[in-house]
């Protein structure tokens, strides 16, 4: 038979390591920034693009996209050459795709903390960056799918598969969750709303863990824990039960992160069974893991690289394990909203993609460089630093998150919550967050010395040069079953079926959630009261999207006896139906909003937003300052707005439209009126004017500036209900 | 707990097929799963799970 000789790519997978190692030390800074603000909120105080609001979009897309994605696609260039015995399919799209990608997480970088986002979690960058992730998702799969065209080995091994689902399954789920109608070039509306919308970004959010996290991670696990073990994988039966089921359960789970929301009860239920099921997959993948070390758990003690697999298995265990347990309702009504949640996510990130992503850098530099690692000491002084930081940053959390959550739910013997203000139920948890932010720092010291561990490795051994390797080519056979082929072994060595057939699986549990989302609408009780937002409410809301506040505040009241007597009324459906997008948030670190309107006046919101500490001290919210600045809103886009809001069926009238400009002047001015019955107010209000004519400045009335539109919309939060309480079913 | 979500599902037309269906496609997904797996010639298995090893 003919060798074919090639060169394995390397310098591409070189580039995107260099990329993993940069965005993962920038990611984790900027996370250990947002622990610290925890301790002093208002250490970037003044500074909008360093508040914690547009930093927190900043944190999570940086470390899933930048440094997860650039190692899952490092990973992915490096053993899918070697598994398909080619060359990838062209050098031009990978390249395109490291730079393509590369430029995407700079405009993510430079758009949100400037405030430009859709603000929905893991989704947050705005239309244009939308679309050029989706191009360069399509380059990847195409330079995928064209390498295992012309690929020079029968079948595509069990990481492969995982590699596809990947691809096929994050484009599904980007596309249907950023559907959006564009206002101006970085501002849109998403096209669903309320109860919808939640829906369909938690479908999202929720596989998005699943396939941007675990699935292709799940494929280098198949991949590197062999290699780096030197035997292959416990049982390949089990993995391949593990590849279909896992896809197949994953897609429907998405609702468990609605429980006890307005979200109809039969799509949470189908959420929480799914959940459950999908333990033994998980579980399934993690043993097959981890039994891939019989026999060499010797080689664990002295090895840094098996050691950071092993925590990274452990650890996806171990949150694997975590959410069905808090998908279950009566476990889900503690952790929600609070620092749980915050745990649960980390001991992921921090241990299953962040040690897989370690493990593989120390295993691939010495093999690309040709030598060995510059400090097996140092490395092993990282894995130790990395697993007492994940230990101190998740502990904590999770004391902190069940200590606060029993504390909301605190009554006193005559029926009145214990702890009636939620700031009390903060300042109880800060010695945690001080824990955490020091885990956090001996996590990113790890890091750190990874960085120099690597730079001189490279420094003392070869150039990384691309790889030659020779391999006979592959003979045609028959595209249809031999004789006594199985159906899978055929499967495996045709790609397009296999691809097909994962879509397949994936869809089902797509399908069956998304058509009854559609059919939602029909379902969904409507209250006569609940009116669209006016103008100057609807450029609020969209401040309260651009500072973030969503992050920290939630607009979703439970019904729970407990949460009823603190914040009022349990949230109905129809009471979202205007809000494109959805505002119900995920963490509670400060209180519910849903229910804030009118609850206190306009002057305490205003001095709130100045300095919350000087309404509520001890508060750790940061102060809002660049909202009072001497400039005017822009509403230039509020027709545009109004308009798109038309197209996604609020019913604004023309007249409305045509008016919106003067009904602002008129709302602000009421609003500007209300602050003048503070006399500290009306004294400050005309020190300022007296400094602007001072520096020679235009002066802006307060009715212009940006604060008035907050505390209109603040205002208005929850209140349509209280109009009549009739809902219509 | 099933009434609540009976009570719910009532407004879909035709909605009595829904739970058959999915015991159906979870029922032969599954089955069909444990067919091709436990098909597998020991050769075949130790096969491709040597691919990563060979390179």
């Amino acid at each position: 038979m003919e060798m074919q000789q090639f060169y394995y790519d390397n310098k591409i997978v070189k580039k995107f390591i260099y990329a993993t190692i940069l965005f993962g030390v920038v990611g984790m800074i900027v996370g250990l920034l947002l622990a610290i603000m925890f301790l002093f909120p208002n250490i970037t105080d003044g500074v909008s693009w360093l508040s914690f609001g547009r930093l927190r979009p900043l944190h999570t897309n940086a470390v899933i996209f930048a440094f997860v994605g650039n190692a899952m696609f490092a990973g992915i260039y490096y053993s899918l050459q070697r598994l398909l015995k080619a060359r990838m399919f062209s050098d031009f799209l990978s390249s395109l795709h490291f730079w393509g990608w590369q430029l995407i997480i700079v405009a993510a970088a430079i758009s949100l903390p400037m405030g430009y986002t859709s603000s929905k979690e893991y989704a947050e960058l705005e239309w244009p960056i939308d679309i050029a992730i989706a191009l360069i998702w399509v380059v990847f799969g195409i330079n995928m799918i064209g390498t295992i065209l012309k690929r020079r080995e029968r079948h595509l091994y069990v990481a492969i598969w995982f590699y596809l689902a990947t691809f096929v399954t994050v484009a599904v789920l980007h596309i249907f969750n950023s559907l959006s109608l564009p206002v101006s070039f970085l501002k849109s509306y998403s096209v669903y709303a309320g109860v919808q919308d939640a829906l369909v970004q938690w479908w999202y959010g929720h596989n998005a863990v699943a396939f941007f996290l675990t699935t292709p991670f799940l494929g280098l696990m198949y991949y590197f824990v062999p290699k780096a073990a030197n035997r292959p994988v416990y049982s390949y039966r089990l993995s391949i039960i593990h590849f279909w089921s896992l896809i197949f359960i994953y897609i429907w789970a998405g609702p468990h992160h609605l429980l006890y929301s307005a979200l109809p009860d039969w799509a949470q239920n189908l959420g929480v069974v799914f959940s459950i099921m999908l333990l033994a997959p998980s579980w399934g993948g993690m043993i097959n893991g981890l039994l891939t070390l019989r026999g060499v758990w010797d080689k664990v003690r002295v090895e840094p690289v098996l050691k950071f697999f092993v925590v990274a298995i452990t650890g996806y265990g171990m949150a694997t394990f975590e959410g069905p347990m808090l998908s279950l309702k009566n476990v889900n009504a503690i952790a929600h909203f609070t620092d749980w949640i915050v745990a649960h996510v980390h001991v992921g990130a921090l241990a299953w993609n962040g040690f897989m992503a370690f493990g593989m850098i120390y295993w691939l530099i010495p093999r690309m460089t040709k030598g060995k690692l510059f400090s097996n000491k140092l490395a092993n002084l990282h894995f130790w630093l990395g697993t007492l930081g994940i230990i101190l940053y998740a502990l904590p959390m999770y004391v902190a998150g069940f200590l606060q959550a029993s504390m909301w739910k605190q009554f006193n013997p005559d029926g009145t919550l214990m702890y009636g203000n939620f700031l009390e139920t903060v300042t109880q948890i800060i010695p945690m967050y001080w824990m955490r932010m020091i885990g956090g720092c001996m996590y990113i010291f790890g890091m750190f010395i990874l960085v120099y561990n690597i730079y001189r490795t490279i420094r003392a051994n070869q150039t990384i040069e691309d790889d030659f390797a020779e391999a006979p080519a592959l003979q045609e056979i028959s595209k249809k079953r031999l004789n006594g082929e199985k159906f899978h072994p055929w499967l495996e060595r045709r790609p397009i079926q296999l691809t097909i057939l994962a879509t397949v699986a994936i869809l089902i549990g797509g399908i069956i959630q998304i058509v009854p989302t559609i059919m939602v609408k029909s379902n969904i009780p409507t209250i006569a009261s609940v009116k669209p937002y006016t103008p100057l409410e609807l450029e609020g809301r969209d401040l309260y999207i651009r500072e973030g506040c969503v992050g920290c505040h939630s607009q979703q009241v439970r019904p729970f006896r407990s949460e009823v007597e603190r914040y009022g009324p349990q949230s109905k459906a129809g009471e979202y139906v205007y809000d494109h997008p959805f505002l119900w948030g995920s963490k509670r670190t400060g209180p519910d909003l849903l229910r804030v309107g009118q609850k206190y006046n306009d002057n305490w919101h205003f001095n709130h937003m100045w300095d919350p500490q000087s309404i509520s001290a001890g508060s750790i919210m940061p102060g809002y300052k660049w909202l009072f600045d001497n400039e005017a809103m822009d509403i230039s886009d509020i027709e545009t707005k109004m308009r798109v809001m038309q197209t996604l069926g609020v019913p604004y009238t023309d007249a409305e439209v045509a008016n919106a400009k003067a009904s602002i002047a008129k709302q602000a001015k009421g609003i500007e009126q209300n602050l003048h019955s503070d006399p500290d107010f009306v004294k400050s209000y005309e020190n300022s004017k007296k400094v602007a004519a001072a520096k020679g400045e235009e002066f802006v009335p307060m009715s212009q500036r940006e604060i008035v539109a907050v505390i209109a919309y603040l205002q208005r939060l929850g209140t349509d209900i209280k109009v009549k309480d009739n809902a219509k079913n | 707990m099933f009434e609540a979500i009976k009570h719910n599902m009532e407004t879909i037309v035709g909605v009595e097929i829904y739970p058959i269906l999915s015991l159906l496609i979870f029922f032969t997904f599954f089955v069909g799963l444990g067919i091709w797996v436990f098909g597998y010639k020991k050769e075949a298995i130790d096969e491709m799970s040597q691919i990563p090893l060979k390179d």
